[in-house]
């Protein structure tokens, strides 16, 4: 008998959509991290899949810093409306009184804003399971972790003391107050990602399409001037064609010179380029090990 | 320039003539494993390398780290862009499974990076349960050695149906084609030994690039495919799946409103269409397939490995951890099975425990008996073995609580293989995958009775239940349990007294007190109980019964609400001090092993529902204590 065999990212489609419904079957109180980007895009279309004719069954969590992309909240409120998903908005109150922001607090900033409020929001609903758009050709230390990956009730990671994980069985029982971090993207590569979004014609934020845009260049990255919160050192915003290959915080988003303005001339760039995609990500550029650190505290 | 580097030319010409190619790629997982030197790292890190995946500045990253902590002198270390995480850089040995990827014109790659070292076969065994291939890595220099052995029963137990035996190296040896024979045939003796019917042999040099993706000058003598080439072209597990009976395990009932009900799963094996007969497991029950639910719209046909939602012209039942299958090729369904058992935790085998068994979506209580034998995994001896401690591999039959729809593992993955979970730590502490069912259980039915537990209790006027004393030797269980009949007695209640002593003397005079046999005390107590509340009594029971996960097997046994856990608290001084029997004299002299509270552990309970604290109250009012609780 002669039948099809599934493409790769077919099979890719299936095992996410196989996670999903892992998690909502076993978690008490699941919820999806959304961060509106590329990849957080491809896991909400995912979870729509996964339990069409049903919506998701649990809200969308966003750990904001306020320091994101205004195009990226526009497109949130519209994508979780259109999924008829609760949106959930959580701001780190500390971070807020304080004033954290990425011009003066460097550091501190990743860790108040979305470490300590990632933490802070589980804790606050209780959610016993999240997943995460993280996937394992991103980072080294990525590549080493569990889909299901355990964290303890202070939200730590032990990367020696991981469980093992076979076939599509995965453990999800734990302890009150512990809780997993579910990563459906796991085996994904960003050509996948993006090949995807083309594919089956996801939304995603138009920063990701060249346009011309006010940016200062500093410290090697080329930033937007998304608001007027940008404090200027003298610098007067140039007008540049760019886009970007990943999106968080602007003031600490690195842009690359573009014209591609359609996925088709995105995947092209992406495939002729020879930087890896979180080099625009200021957050990287400390240790080798900077990474791993960072998760064990908690971090997604 | 070989085959990858024209991708390039594809990619700035055509893009869309690209994608419209590197969409219809399939997808191949495999793991590569050897022993520490015999280059694993190196060779993932050169196909990475060649297919270009790796980028300008992870480039830079790596020229880097190998002046600082490599080991290739000035050269390139391969192996750096590969070993993750810190604390394992630091060691120089990749610890953990870490996943790569990649990909050629033809397919993309998932590699699971295996470790080589004897502690870890769990991390291989998890490597291997999703691949299709393994690539067994042996150094030219040295040959088979254990870990070759042990790296291909692995694999071979996992079942991978491809094995590639990539004799590495070969520019150390001087491309020597006699050594090359030689490794093959001491290799091909040792895969026949153990039932590996096929395996492609390749020489290559992951250093120099030798027969890995392209042909090499070198080894003029060797006229198979490299290493890419192979990769490229091997048939994958999934094509073979689809040809199968068709299988489905239910995850989730997909009920958005009262006019849809559809089981949504991930199609292990066949495939199915609209209008099939299918048959639901354990129930039996039959229907017809009415509809299969995608967001992109209803399906005609679905294949191994696409998630799906199935609806069913009539209403039958059906849950999470069912099975859907061909109405006429069902699965079989028992509840006792021979398994080999992985055994993957710090914490050894604990024969006869309960612990939960995870096939799939289909949770269930299981006990594990003492293993038939162990194999030791570098000679494939067969060992005697009471247990299994981390890493080791056994044969055991498992027991679970009900009948469960499966498949032998060499049939289907997703239906022979299950893990097991400690029900207290919730760590995975072991891998299964099951050999066949035992018939007793296909046998032996359960016989109805018309005399109902119900009629029984009735007849006695009262509420069984079973009062469970835990507590310390010497702390007072017995005593309190005595005073606590000799009162029920009175109030005309129907009784009766298991004493931890005095079974032992006849029921369990066979048991000794290593952790397995306490386990086994404690299970034949709680049977007999149960079948004593069957009866209508009230049944007390004085046991040190240290272990938690026993206590809950028992109570797990009963009804809901007939188990109740009683603490008999007293510290372990106060015990010693008593010392009514001189046992714990005898203890400290050594002269007892496995003494509960010096050598062998308690575990208190967290949550009892009676605690009794016996430095505050006699043994007198602790009875009345009970009483006044449980009688009001």
């Amino acid at each position: 008998m002669s039948l099809r065999s599934l493409t790769h990212l077919q099979r890719l489609e299936a095992e996410a959509i196989h996670i999903m419904r892992e998690v909502v079957s076993e978690a008490e109180k699941p919820v999806m991290l959304y961060s509106v980007g590329k990849d957080s895009a491809v896991m909400l279309h995912l979870a729509k899949k996964a339990f069409y004719p049903s919506p998701p069954p649990f809200p969308l969590l966003h750990v904001d810093t306020t320091w994101k992309f205004r195009d990226m909240y526009s497109l949130r409120d519209r994508a979780a409306r259109k999924a008829g998903m609760q949106l959930l908005v959580h701001q780190n109150p500390d971070a807020v009184r304080q004033g954290i922001n990425p011009f003066d607090h460097g550091g501190l900033h990743t860790d108040m804003w979305k470490t300590e409020g990632l933490k802070q929001a589980l804790d606050l609903h209780g959610f016993d399971a999240a997943f995460g758009g993280a996937r394992r050709d991103e980072e080294k230390s990525r590549a080493k972790e569990r889909i299901f990956s355990f964290r303890t009730a202070s939200h730590r990671w032990d990367p020696k003391n991981q469980r093992p994980e076979l076939w599509r069985t995965y453990n999800a029982r734990k302890a009150r107050g512990e809780s997993m971090r579910v990563f459906p993207l796991s085996n994904w590569t960003e050509l996948d990602i993006w090949q995807y979004i083309h594919l089956e014609n996801i939304e995603i934020v138009p920063l990701y399409y060249a346009a011309e845009r006010p940016t200062v260049i500093r410290d090697g990255l080329t930033l937007m001037v998304d608001d007027d919160r940008f404090p200027l050192k003298g610098e007067e915003p140039v007008m540049r064609s760019i886009r970007f290959r990943t999106l968080g915080c602007y003031p600490l988003t690195g842009a690359v010179e573009s014209r591609a303005t359609t996925l088709p001339e995105i995947i092209q760039e992406m495939l002729l380029t020879t930087t890896s995609e979180r080099q625009g990500r200021a957050i990287d550029h400390d240790q080798a090990a900077s990474m791993e650190k960072k998760k064990q505290e908690g971090y997604f | 320039m070989n085959e990858i580097y024209k991708t390039d030319a594809l990619i700035a010409e055509d893009i869309d003539a690209y994608l419209e190619t590197h969409q219809h790629k399939t997808m191949l997982r495999f793991i590569t494993c050897g022993s520490v030197d015999d280059g694993k790292s190196t060779l993932i890190g050169r196909l990475l390398y060649d297919s270009k995946m790796i980028f300008e500045d992870q480039l830079a990253t790596l020229e880097a780290d190998s002046r600082r902590v490599g080991t290739q002198g000035e050269n390139i270390d391969f192996a750096l862009l590969v070993d993750g995480l810190a604390a394992e850089r630091e060691q120089g040995i990749t610890i953990d499974v870490a996943y790569r990827f990649f990909a050629t014109e033809k397919r993309k790659f998932i590699v699971a990076d295996t470790p080589g070292h004897e502690q870890y076969t769990r991390n291989m065994a998890t490597g291997a349960s999703t691949a299709d291939l393994a690539v067994i890595l042996i150094d030219a220099r040295k040959g088979v050695l254990t870990q070759t052995r042990r790296h291909s029963y692995l694999a071979h137990l996992l079942g991978i149906r491809h094995l590639v035996l990539a004799i590495n190296k070969m520019d150390l040896i001087g491309y020597d084609k006699a050594a090359y024979d030689r490794i093959l045939a001491e290799y091909r003796a040792f895969a026949e030994s153990i039932g590996i019917a096929d395996f492609t042999p390749i020489p290559i040099s992951g250093l120099a690039g030798d027969n890995m993706t392209t042909r090499s000058a070198n080894t003029r003598w060797y006229d198979g495919p490299t290493l890419m080439e192979h990769l490229e072209t091997v048939e994958l597990d999934q094509t073979l799946d689809q040809q199968k009976p068709f299988r489905m395990q239910v995850q989730w009932v997909n009920r958005p409103n009262l006019d849809f009900r559809g089981f949504s799963g991930t199609i292990a094996s066949g495939h199915v269409s609209v209008g099939d007969e299918i048959r639901v497991l354990p129930s039996g029950k039959t229907s017809v397939i009415s509809r299969i639910v995608t967001m992109d719209g209803d399906l005609d046909m679905a294949v191994a490995g696409q998630a799906v939602t199935l609806c069913f012209a009539d209403e039958i039942d059906c849950s999470r951890g069912q099975v859907i299958t061909a109405a006429n090729n069902p699965v079989e369904v028992a509840d006792q099975f021979e398994a080999s058992v992985i055994w993957m935790d710090e914490d050894q085998l604990v024969p006869g425990r309960t612990y939960w068994l995870k096939l799939g979506p289909l949770t269930v209580s299981a006990t594990v008996a003492q293993p038939k034998y162990q194999v030791n995994v570098n000679t494939m001896e067969h060992l005697a073995s009471k247990t299994l401690d981390l890493n080791a591999i056994g044969v055991a039959n498992i027991t679970t609580d009900r009948e469960i729809p499966f498949a032998p593992y060499q049939d289907s993955r997703d239906l022979g293989g299950f893990i097991l979970i400690d029900k207290m730590t919730n760590r995975t502490v072991g891998a299964g995958l099951i050999h066949f069912a035992l018939r007793r259980a296909q046998n032996i039915h359960w016989q109805a009775t018309d005399i109902s537990r119900e009629h029984h209790a009735g007849m006695k006027n009262q509420k069984p239940m079973v009062l469970w004393m835990t507590g310390l030797s010497g702390s007072g269980k017995s005593t309190i349990a005595n005073l606590v009949e000799k009162k029920l007695a009175r109030m005309n209640r129907h009784t009766f007294l298991l004493d931890g002593d005095n079974v032992r003397h006849g029921l369990n005079k066979d048991l000794g007190f290593t952790d397995a046999d306490r386990v086994e005390n404690i299970r034949r107590v709680g049977e007999v109980a149960k079948l004593m509340t069957d009866a209508g009594l009230i049944v007390i029971t004085a046991f040190i019964s240290p272990f938690r996960s026993e206590r809950e097997m028992v109570r797990a046994m009963m009804q809901p609400g007939e188990f109740v856990e009683i603490f008999i608290d007293t510290p372990l001084e106060e015990a010693e001090k008593r010392d009514v029997k001189g046992l714990y004299a005898k203890a400290r002299a050594g002269q007892l092993k496995n003494f509960t509270g010096i050598d062998s552990p308690y575990e208190a309970p967290e949550a009892p529902q009676i605690r009794i604290d016996t430095a505050r109250m006699s043994a007198e009012e602790a009875a009345d204590l009970i009483i006044a609780k449980l009688i009001p």
